[in-house]
């Protein structure tokens, strides 16, 4: 029923820099999400994708070095297509994820707080109908847990290569676009702010 | 130099780099990817057992999850989610970040000032969205985040598909205005 202490305060601790990085990054901001969606700011884009190029030369050398394990979901084709539909609309609607609106909670957002009420709701009717879910999830197929380096029989050092200068390229694109200020250290506090030109598209790494 | 933390926003990139080091720590040390929905899972089934006690053996939930050493609990993931709360409250209390807005701007110019539609939405969306996450086994951070720094397939899909209908769902309902909105 509970983890030891030590894992429980590990993970307080990993949850209050999570928050604290979220709400430092804007995104637990309705106008923030869905303007990424409308395509007017690219925040989510830049936040996750820094996030998974950093993350993934971390990780894979981690693991290389034997110091941590992965942990892949598997690839369930009901599943996971008709839940990124389901998320995608509600995403949309909530104007919040799961971890951005329960950090919209902690800056006090009233609409943040129903939703996380309504996402309770929802991980209930999921638990409740999960016997009668199963056909869905596993309906069109299972995958496995599979990712593209196991998939292709390559190193995953190549796909990380491909990140990464994937990464810089999108970085060095946005940068010539030229806003007189740095993106890294003099960030503008309104990027949707209408003299601005407007936010690159399909700048996503 | 000011203080980071009295700051109100920072670089979209030092926010990315952060969450990208705090994953190296969340795999490292806590042998725990990021993640907030499948906290959400097990509060529910925990839930579902306090008020329905032979739940556990009327749903095969309960027995699957055992099997794959999954059992809800009150865990790590739990308290990193409560921890995202302490952290974001913090945050927006040391920089005056605050706000008790109810309606956004962009949902008050569509659908108007009523606070119980945009309410009643939230709880909806709210709802949908986490059956959502919990049909493909991830939200933002587990498959967005964690999953696609891993090269999984699956999270790669999920973040596409979610994606796009975020999209088609934003423009259909707010359209693509050139409005200022912050």
């Amino acid at each position: 029923m509970f983890d030891s202490p030590e894992r429980l305060i590990l993970g307080l601790l990993i949850g209050i820099l999570f928050g604290v990085l979220l709400q430092k990054g804007r995104v637990a901001k309705f106008s923030v999400i869905v303007g990424q969606f409308i395509l007017k700011d690219w925040t989510v884009v830049k936040i996750m994708g820094t996030a998974v190029v950093v993350g993934s030369v971390g990780v894979y050398a981690l693991v290389a070095f034997g110091l941590a394990d992965l942990h892949i979901k598997p690839f369930l084709l009901g599943g996971v297509l008709l839940g990124g539909i389901c998320f995608g609309v509600g995403m949309a609607v909530y104007g919040y994820c799961p971890g951005t609106g329960v950090a919209a909670c902690g800056e006090g957002k009233l609409d943040a707080m129903v939703g996380v009420l309504g996402m309770f709701a929802g991980a209930s009717a999921f638990v409740a109908a999960y016997p009668a879910l199963q056909p869905v999830i596993n309906g069109l197929g299972d995958l496995g847990k599979v990712t593209f380096p196991s998939v292709t029989g390559t190193s995953p050092w190549l796909w990380i290569a491909g990140l990464v200068s994937g990464g810089i390229i999108a970085l060095l694109l946005l940068s010539r676009r030229g806003k007189s200020t740095s993106p890294i250290f003099n960030p503008p506090p309104n990027p949707v702010s209408p003299s601005a030109p407007r936010p690159e598209r399909g700048a996503r790494t | 130099m000011k203080n980071p933390l009295t700051m109100k926003s920072w670089s979209p990139y030092v926010v990315g780099i952060g969450i990208g080091v705090l994953s190296w720590f969340a795999f490292g040390v806590a042998n725990n990817p990021l993640g907030i929905s499948t906290a959400f899972e097990h509060t529910a089934a925990l839930a579902e057992k306090a008020v329905v006690p032979q739940a556990e053996q009327t749903n095969e939930y309960f027995a699957q999850k055992a099997e794959a050493g999954k059992s809800p609990k009150i865990g790590l993931g739990w308290m990193l989610v409560a921890g995202v709360v302490v952290g974001a409250s913090l945050s927006s209390w040391l920089s005056g970040d605050r706000s008790t807005e109810t309606i956004p701007a962009i949902w008050r110019e569509r659908f108007g000032v009523s606070v119980p539609l945009r309410l009643a939405a939230a709880f909806f969306a709210g709802a949908l969205m986490m059956f959502g996450a919990r049909l493909a086994d991830g939200c933002t951070s587990g498959h967005g985040i964690s999953g696609s720094l891993q090269l999984a397939v699956s999270s790669w899909v999920f973040t596409a598909v979610f994606f796009i209908a975020a999209t088609v769902t934003a423009l259909a309902l707010f359209g693509r205005k050139e409005t200022n909105y912050v």
